[in-house]
């Protein structure tokens, strides 16, 4: 008869538990479909050499970055000197894709702050973006040799990530070639 | 006149607050099918609103998209797949049944069927409780009743 009690009890402890677990997760991440596949072939105008397109293909045998940004976009802002960081020091080309943004103000951004990229394409309709997957931003995805995306990191990129995600399969996928 | 002048006056709102997107359709079995895949298409800036009611840059150029393809004559099917390609099934505002969305689809019967279950024991034991303790009851006064006769 007592255990009848306990019933409604046991079903509260478990709501909490399973509420609980549901707060530590993130409800806006959304796992990509994309990692381990081939990455879609861009070709988009160059923001900073008019008459010129960026292309992935051109990157074919290299490990590289693709960085997704706009000047709108404030987690940018705090990544960008991460981003001169590798590029400068860690020699990590890094193509840059602006997306849906003002050209004048990416250059203006860029000559100010530095230019990390190798490369700027301007996707101000999201084509691009689409193909890659993307609803946010920055991204930065990690294209090996083959033009394969072997990881995405969503969010400003920081030295955590970069230490413990990205470097070491950098250094692995260069050991390979 | 004048009530014509205001009652088109009246509907300049409505043009105003009309969505920025006005696609030429080649016919109108297109135009249903896009509104259809815009309301079945999740936007993933907001997500918890559909293409159709999502005014999000992306949405917006996610539209578009599915506004070319559908004139370019590509089945539903085909658009569809090309979404989910690069966004996974979470673009689908109703999620494919699978093993890991089983649960999902099947969890709501389960439960209706645990509280079926639950409220048939429930009926049952009270149903034989109140039998018992009436009778119990019935007896009780009767014998009071006999008592009292007896004095």
């Amino acid at each position: 008869m007592k255990a009848r009690y306990l019933i409604p009890l046991v079903i509260f402890v478990g709501l909490v538990a399973l509420l609980g677990v549901g707060l530590t997760l993130n409800p806006r991440d959304v796992p990509s479909v994309l990692i381990d596949k081939p990455v879609s072939d861009f070709s988009l105008p160059d923001l900073l050499e008019p008459g010129r397109m960026v292309e992935s293909k051109s990157m074919r045998g290299k490990v590289w970055l693709i960085n997704v940004w706009g000047t709108w976009c404030p987690e940018c802002w705090r990544e960008h000197d991460f981003l001169l960081y590798l590029a400068r020091r860690e020699q990590v080309p890094i193509i840059g894709i602006d997306w849906r943004d003002d050209p004048d103000e990416a250059r203006q951004f860029l000559a100010e702050k530095g230019n990390p990229f190798i490369a700027v394409g301007v996707d101000p309709e999201s084509t691009a973006i689409m193909d890659l997957g993307v609803y946010g931003a920055p991204e930065t995805f990690l294209i090996d040799q083959q033009g394969v995306i072997r990881k995405k990191h969503k969010g400003a990129m920081n030295p955590d990530v970069w230490q413990s995600e990205f470097k070491p399969l950098i250094a692995s996928l260069e050991k390979g070639e | 006149m004048r009530a014509l002048g205001m009652f088109l006056l009246f509907l300049v709102p409505l043009v105003v607050n009309a969505r920025v997107d006005v696609y030429p359709f080649q016919n109108p079995a297109q135009e249903a099918r896009y509104k259809k895949l815009i309301e079945e298409l999740r936007c993933l800036v907001c997500q918890n609103q559909n293409l159709a009611d999502s005014n999000a840059e992306l949405a917006q150029d996610m539209r578009r998209v599915t506004y070319e393809m559908v004139s370019r004559g590509e089945s539903d099917e085909q658009i569809i797949a090309y979404m989910v390609q690069r966004y996974g099934d979470f673009v689908l505002y109703r999620p494919p049944f699978q093993a890991t969305t089983a649960l999902l689809w099947i969890g709501p019967f389960i439960i209706l069927a645990i509280a079926v279950l639950v409220l048939l024991m429930f009926i049952r034991q009270r149903g034989r409780a109140q039998v018992l303790s009436l009778d119990q009851d019935a007896r009780e006064r009767a014998r009071r009743l006999l008592e009292d006769k007896e004095t």
